[in-house]
């Protein structure tokens, strides 16, 4: 406390200190009962839910959108002064992240959260997964007969050569899919097809997901990998070209005599130093209600997390697959192994 | 240093504000106490020359490019009059207003394989995949040019007031000598408005070594991709850091040689008096020749993406044009603002201070501030980061001392972070531009008005501020419109339910909903207008007085 009493004989850094604590005792952020969430999915595709949320229980939500490592980031140096409660991100690799550097802590198991299958919260709890994404074979249903491919083994054959579209390795969906590759067939063999399947690709990778599906539509390509959310959102859009590139498209599940379907998951999970730990949890209890598993499923058509939730019209469309089984944290801790297979191949 | 020096309180103020203005650039330097090597080894045999190659030829093309646009566009609109001259001058700045990633996305709708264009020609010509050539748009030729469009301006507009403060009675001897024109321009006009010039290019290639969604978009793998990739892909921040360091290195380098080949012609503009301001009319060619080659940076810089923003801005607009959008609006408008205002207060304090104090110390401090302009958004935004937590952290243990009470944090989680990063960031722009002006007042003038026992503030009131008018409100404009396009830094430091129109433009154009991307894209081009065509109109009455 030496430095305490220094401190009184400067007046001036007691009254900035005083102008700080009276300014943020005055600041609204302290009275309202409410929930601060860092999110990593953007606001049109969470703010109605929050919305929903504020008007049943009273409790405010403050909001701040971003990509889910930079939110990490400040979450890791703000440290135990932060305001965040909650971090919601679309990818199960950075809930791993977060957990991993010692960010988080365990939310209270509730009905509601104890209702996730196991598969998809994490062990001690420190995570809960929201909602489910497929990243399936895309192909043109003009082109050729779709049952030439049955395996994501199938696109590394040389017939393939120069008819493949995938964006870039940069991104994290990819990224998570070569993870998952590897903790099932191990780095080699996930080498030998990640370098074949570079062979065989269309162009340098570029763009997004949407990118690559109008590739196949277009003819550039004959062979696309891409989220589902995507290719469904193309085919409700308002824009009459988008929606007829999308109908030429036809969902090819991989694998699924064998290890299933690639996934991966949007989830919340609790900051450790919390400030209203309490109200965080009714929020996530409140995204895992029905009403709110619905809501994903029509309007940015995702997967519900939870089973007997009904899917969009789209998405049944897809059809029903079989998913993979890797334990999902997997897919965080082999994320930079994934990156290196990745670079050696040259996929850019 | 004497010692008279370290008694100077300039000396004392420029260190101190350039120390915290260079915390968060300066960290990024600090990595290397912590040597990364296995992740250096592997990006050494994999991508690393890639990220070399990629990013020097980026920068060096956009700035070869912004020179062949921006120069001869500043001398025609100087010293010719010609059609549509009056519009074209504030027009041919526009292209600034408008972030090049969003200048991306357009061209990409538009030129793309799947985009109208190619589909039209295939379905006119019966063509298919393969069967003919197009020029790819999502390539390195392609950003380097999507870049150049949107940063001529940078050149035109220092290259603009060089020419016109030439004075003309050069031109009248160099006539009288029988010297030709191609020839005055060559070995008196470009060397005279050469580090006017340097200083447009360096600004360009410093944001294209720093652009991020321009290349992230089109796939090329440059310096800052190898950053985030480095950094959240191999889940190593300090080599990324280090990354960072390498690629700053390459702007301190640029920045040496513009600053050497500025110090062989160091030389104060003589003549204001003989200055006039007659423009040559053009015949009826050289006219439409002329207007031709004014209006095509216009054309594809603005027009071209504006009218693609605004035919997709029609069809979302009931569903975009909200209560909240407004909020988007105003909260850019008064973040731009206070940010520049800041900067160029900052910068006309520490380039005041550079010319009245030669000493070597606040050269090289206030030289490491404006690299911030080179380091990505991002980068910086973390380091503002860390120093300002560790502030807070600081902040919270005195307040818990005093009071028993935490205050939170107040200034990594408020909007006062935003503002420092934005000064740090963008200091380089307003400064260059403050410099510019103050090297056209002699230092003649200052020891005038010194001997005659004025303090320099007085003359700072007196004498540079007139004359420095022009070039402060091209650097307040320059900023503002930086501000309003800035993203990656935003996204990380801004505090709870505060949102701009960039983020919600990012937002939505990487959620690959282009059209629904499109009204608060044009809300950022509409609202960085206003202050181009202020500044035109007091740039021109400037030149009259």
């Amino acid at each position: 406390m030496n430095s305490c009493s220094e401190l009184k004989r400067y007046p001036l850094k007691k009254i900035i200190a005083s102008f700080f604590v009276i300014s943020s005792v005055l600041s609204p952020l302290v009275w309202a009962k409410q929930v601060n969430l860092y999110s990593a999915r953007k606001e049109a595709l969470i703010k109605p839910l929050l919305d929903k949320f504020t008007e049943e229980t009273g409790i405010s939500v403050n909001l701040v959108t971003g990509k889910a490592d930079n939110l990490i980031t400040r979450l890791a140096k703000e440290g135990k002064y932060s305001p965040a409660d909650l971090l919601l991100t679309t990818d199960v690799g950075r809930l791993y992240r977060a957990k991993q550097q010692g960010l988080t802590q365990m939310v209270s198991l509730t009905d509601a959260v104890a209702s996730v299958p196991s598969n998809f919260r994490d062990s001690q709890g420190h995570w809960i997964g929201l909602s489910m994404r497929a990243r399936p074979i895309m192909v043109s249903s003009e082109k050729f007969d779709t049952s030439a491919i049955k395996n994501i083994e199938d696109l590394i054959k040389p017939e393939w050569k120069g008819r493949i579209c995938i964006r870039s390795s940069n991104n994290i969906y990819n990224q998570s899919m070569i993870a998952s590759l590897i903790s099932q067939l191990g780095v080699e063999q996930t080498e030998i097809w990640v370098n074949n399947l570079v062979r065989n690709f269309a162009r340098p990778p570029q763009g997004g997901d949407r990118d690559q599906i109008k590739a196949v539509a277009s003819g550039q390509c004959d062979v696309a990998i891409a989220n589902t959310y995507y290719l469904a959102g193309m085919l409700t859009s308002d824009d009459e070209t988008t929606r007829a590139q999308a109908q030429k498209i036809k969902v090819v599940w991989p694998n699924q005599s064998d290890r299933g379907a690639h996934i991966n998951i949007s989830g919340v999970a609790l900051a450790k130093h919390a400030p209203n730990a309490k109200a965080a949890s009714k929020l996530i209890d409140f995204l895992l209600k029905a009403q709110s598993q619905q809501w994903y499923a029509m309007t940015n058509h995702e997967y519900p997390i939870l089973p007997n939730i009904a899917w969009s019209d789209v998405l049944e469309n897809f059809g029903d697959f079989k998913m993979e089984q890797v334990p999902l944290v997997q897919l965080g801790e082999l994320n930079a192994e994934a990156v290196k297979v990745m670079d050696r191949a040259g996929w850019k | 240093m004497s010692q008279s020096q370290w008694k100077n309180p300039w000396t004392w103020w420029i260190g101190i504000g350039c120390l915290i203005l260079a915390m968060p650039t300066g960290l990024v330097f600090a990595s290397f106490i912590y040597p990364q090597f296995d992740v250096w080894q592997h990006l050494f045999n994999t991508v690393l020359s890639d990220y070399v190659f990629n990013s020097l030829c980026l920068a060096f093309g956009v700035g070869a490019l912004v020179i062949l646009i921006g120069t001869p566009l500043a001398w025609c609109i100087s010293r010719y009059d010609f059609v549509g001259r009056k519009y074209l001058q504030w027009l041919v700045l526009l292209p600034m207003s408008m972030p090049a990633y969003i200048v991306a996305y357009t061209y990409t709708g538009i030129l793309d394989f799947a985009g109208p264009l190619q589909t039209w020609l295939r379905s006119q010509f019966d063509w298919k995949y393969g069967d003919y050539y197009f020029p790819e748009i999502r390539s390195l030729g392609g950003a380097t040019l999507m870049l150049a469009l949107v940063l001529y301006p940078y050149v035109y507009l220092l290259a603009r007031t060089a020419f016109i403060d030439q004075p003309r009675n050069l031109e009248e001897t160099a006539k009288s000598l029988g010297i030709s024109s191609l020839r005055y321009w060559f070995k008196v006009v470009f060397p005279l408005a050469r580090p006017a010039i340097l200083m447009g290019m360096a600004l360009a290639m410093m944001e294209a070594f720093a652009d991020y969604g321009t290349v992230q978009y089109f796939g090329i793998s440059t310096f800052t991709t190898g950053i985030f990739r480095t950094w959240f892909g191999l889940n190593n921040g300090m080599a990324a850091a280090q990354l960072a360091a390498v690629l700053t290195g390459f702007v301190i380098l640029l920045l040496f040689v513009e600053h050497f080949s500025r110090r062989k012609t160091s030389y104060y503009f003589q003549g204001q008096v003989t200055k006039t301001n007659q423009r040559k009319r053009l015949n009826k060619g050289a006219n439409i020749l002329v207007f031709i080659l004014c209006f095509t940076p216009v054309l594809l810089g603005f027009l071209l993406p504006f009218m693609q923003l605004m035919s997709w801005a029609v069809d979302t607009f009931q569903e975009q044009f909200t209560q909240g959008f407004l909020v988007l609006v105003w909260n850019s408008f008064y973040l731009a603002s206070i940010a520049s205002i800041s900067a160029v207060s900052i910068a006309l304090l520490f380039a005041y201070g550079k010319r009245l104090n030669h000493s070597k110390l606040i050269q090289v401090l206030v030289g490491m501030v404006s690299l911030g302009y080179a380091v990505p958004g991002t980068v910086i935004a973390i380091g503002a980061l860390i120093s300002l937590s560790w502030l807070d952290l600081r902040l919270n243990e005195v307040t818990e001392g005093l009071y028993n009470t935490s205050v939170g944090l107040v200034l990594s989680g408020s909007l006062f972070s935003l503002i420092l990063v934005y000064s740090s960031r963008f200091l380089a722009v307003a400064l260059h531009n403050v410099e510019t002006g103050l090297a056209r007042i002699k230092p003649s003038m200052d020891d005038a008005a010194r001997s005659l026992g004025y303090k320099p503030i007085h003359i700072l009131k007196a004498v540079h501020i007139p004359l420095l008018k022009t070039s402060v409100l091209s650097a307040l404009l320059l900023v503002f419109v930086d501000v309003l396009k800035e993203l990656p830094a935003t996204l990380i430091l801004r505090p709870f339910n505060f949102n701009t129109l960039s983020i919600k433009t990012f937002e939505l154009a990487s959620d690959e909903r282009l059209s629904d991307a499109a009204l608060p894209a044009l809300s950022i081009v509409l609202v960085g207008i206003l202050p181009v065509v202020l500044l035109t109109k007091i740039m021109d009455r400037a030149v009259h007085e």
